[in-house]
């Protein structure tokens, strides 16, 4: 279905974030959307499309040369969440937690992880969230001491995405005192000693991807493994919170395009009195709202991405501002699509209540929408 | 590879072997056609590379990557936007584009792509060419085997496979044919036409994508080539195919034979 030119996301967008967004959206049609629905009922874990989407380049956007620009990225990655929400934005947190290895550690760590998480030959974690330690991450608990070669890791991690599963887990952790100054980053590798994790988390949506509590009991990592200096590991979280919260909201982008496209094909299809729900006012009203809102989310999470790209001071808040409206808007227009849909849009066999599902995450993690107020405000009272 | 004859040094032709590959910008194949005005919508419309035209570069691309071929040129006839399809060509491995830019709006026949690649062949001397066995808007199927009556070449038409033999002097190609496969021979220069199971084509990396714009892309007109591009054949009406109608259910052979012809007007 062609989607009308006042809802035309390639609208504006270079040649090369052209092509890179015609060949996502192909990828994602072909390798993906066939696929979501069962991976999401089967909690399937796709390390083959996964790895499929690695290979075109999509592991390491912006670390692995030649580096994709945040904004080309951000197109990218809207147009494979079309395809499976679940599964891009599990990709986007892999892309997050390589990029602190490739912008903050030292060769030796660069050398030895980049290349195969790349590829995803090797899979990353981003761990920051404790049971204790959410929304307030600045007051993490898990600790690290040094003894020797070594840094005893005691405590443990919530909700991490690919916890268990995957080889290699940044794990934001307490060297210092207390309070942000005191946190390092240091990289633990499955397998090591000490290192377990919980039960599976059952979720609501998201469910092509694992999600464990990832334990640390007396876990010695050899002191190597930390990443930049001790203190920095809370600046660099943060950090890469920025490109994760673009990314995330891409995400956001590529569901709610994909569930606004499924609710006006529905509506011209549909009848009830003898004509299309399409030819109602309410329902037109209903169609205009969301494109409009879906566009304006668009535009800002497009112009945030290139903040980025251009260092601006404010980037962070430009960033938070963009995931706040873009995710809240996104996980409305999915629902409002599953309203469009009638009593067929609370199947599984209809594919927009999992979009909903999937998106409604996003205004959760990478830092509630509550928090990303608190960010906004920040800049916005300097 | 050198072949020393005498006081000549030959280079065999696996190293220095040309690939050709004609491509088109068409509507995208999942779009809903409408006809408005008498001509197909073509405004806001989603297009790409045509669908075969994309099985003719992967398999050009994967020459290359099999050395049998040193390079390979993607080439399209049409207006401004055409160049996308290139940059697509670019993406997946073809070493340089070739746009021939007509006005926008210009109607382009396959007799004209055929003169027009005939002119850029007999400058460029590539010594093979595979096109999209049709294009997926006018479905012509003729410009290959236009082409190749033009320029006198050997052509292999609906291939599903295509092998090099004699040093890459001749291809063997297996084509799709009604009553099931044939294969032919043939020397190069040669014309190929590509049919769909000959490969998949890959998608393009993102590495891949962002090196396109660093290849070369030439410009050039349809007066460079001193070639007349005025359509030969007028288009007298485009239509829509009817609207489907309900079925009806028979109770007799005698019955559906009546209708097919009184009715249906079929036989």
């Amino acid at each position: 279905m062609a989607m009308a030119s006042v809802n035309n996301w390639s609208e504006g967008l270079s040649d090369e974030a052209l092509e890179i967004q015609s060949m996502a959206k192909a990828f994602a049609d072909k390798e993906l959307a066939p696929y979501m629905t069962e991976w999401d009922i089967n909690e399937t874990y796709p390390l083959d499309a996964l790895r499929k989407m690695a290979q075109l380049g999509f592991g390491a956007t912006s670390s692995a040369a030649p580096v994709l620009s945040r904004h080309d990225a951000a197109v990218g990655f809207e147009a494979l969440a079309t395809g499976c929400v679940s599964t891009t934005a599990f990709i986007t947190v892999h892309n997050m937690a390589v990029w602190i290895i490739d912008t903050f550690a030292n060769d030796t760590l660069r050398e030895r992880y980049i290349p195969h998480l790349a590829t995803f030959d090797k899979v990353a974690s981003y761990c920051l969230t404790e049971p204790g330690a959410g929304s307030d991450a600045g007051n993490l608990a898990t600790s690290a001491v040094k003894k020797g070669d070594h840094y005893i890791l005691n405590g443990s991690k919530a909700f991490i995405s690919g916890g268990g599963d995957s080889d290699v887990y940044v794990v934001m952790c307490r060297t210092g005192g207390p309070g942000p100054k005191g946190i390092s980053c240091i990289v633990v590798e499955k397998g090591t000693p000490g290192l377990s994790f919980g039960k599976k988390e059952k979720k609501v949506g998201w469910n092509s991807q694992p999600t464990r509590a990832v334990i640390f009991e007396d876990c010695a990592v050899p002191v190597t493994n930390l990443v930049g200096k001790e203190g920095q590991g809370f600046s660099m979280a943060m950090q890469a919170l920025n490109g994760g919260r673009i990314n995330v909201s891409a995400c956001s982008l590529g569901g709610a395009h994909a569930a606004l496209e499924a609710a006006i094909e529905h509506t011209n299809i549909r009848k009830q009195f003898g004509k299309p729900l399409a030819d109602n006012q309410s329902i037109q009203f209903k169609l205009a709202e969301m494109a409009t809102s879906l566009v304006a989310s668009r535009l800002m999470v497009r112009y945030a991405a290139k903040q980025l790209d251009g260092k601006t001071p404010a980037a962070g808040a430009w960033a938070a501002m963009a995931k706040l409206q873009a995710t809240d808007k996104c996980f409305e227009i999915a629902n409002e699509a599953i309203q469009l849909h009638g009593g067929y849009g609370y199947l599984k066999d209809y594919k927009v209540q999992q979009y909903m599902r999937d998106l409604r995450v996003h205004q959760i993690l990478e830092g509630t929408n509550q928090i990303m107020r608190l960010v906004i405000a920040r800049e916005m009272l300097k | 590879m050198y072949a020393r004859r005498g006081f000549v040094l030959a280079v065999s032709s696996e190293m220095s072997l040309r690939v050709l590959v004609p491509v088109k910008r068409v509507v995208d194949y999942a779009v809903k056609i409408r006809v408005v005005g008498g001509k197909v919508d073509t405004a806001n419309v989603k297009h790409s590379m045509n669908p075969f035209d994309e099985i003719a570069v992967e398999e050009a691309v994967r020459l290359k990557e099999k050395k049998t071929a040193a390079e390979v040129i993607a080439l399209t006839v049409g207006p401004a936007k055409s160049q996308e399809t290139l940059r697509t060509a670019l993406a997946m491995g073809a070493d340089n584009a070739v746009h021939i830019e007509v006005p926008e709006g210009q109607e382009i026949q396959p007799l004209q792509v055929a003169k027009l690649l005939r002119a850029y062949v007999e400058k460029e001397k590539p010594g093979l060419v595979i096109l999209g066995k049709q294009a997926i808007d006018d479905d012509a199927g003729q410009t290959g085997q236009l082409l190749a009556g033009l320029l006198n070449w050997p052509q292999a038409t609906f291939a599903s496979k295509i092998e090099f033999a004699d040093a890459a002097k001749k291809i063997l190609v297996t084509r799709e044919i009604d009553g099931g496969l044939e294969t032919v021979e043939a020397p190069l220069p040669a014309i190929v036409t590509a049919d769909l199971r000959l490969n998949e084509p890959r998608y393009a990396t993102l590495p891949n994508i962002m090196k396109a714009k660093k290849k070369p892309l030439t410009k050039i007109t349809p007066a460079d080539l001193g070639v007349d591009i005025t359509p030969s054949i007028d288009v007298l009406s485009v239509s829509e195919p009817p609207k489907r109608v309900g079925g009806k259910k028979v109770e007799s052979v005698d019955e559906l034979v009546d209708k097919l012809k009184n009715e249906a007007g079929v036989i």
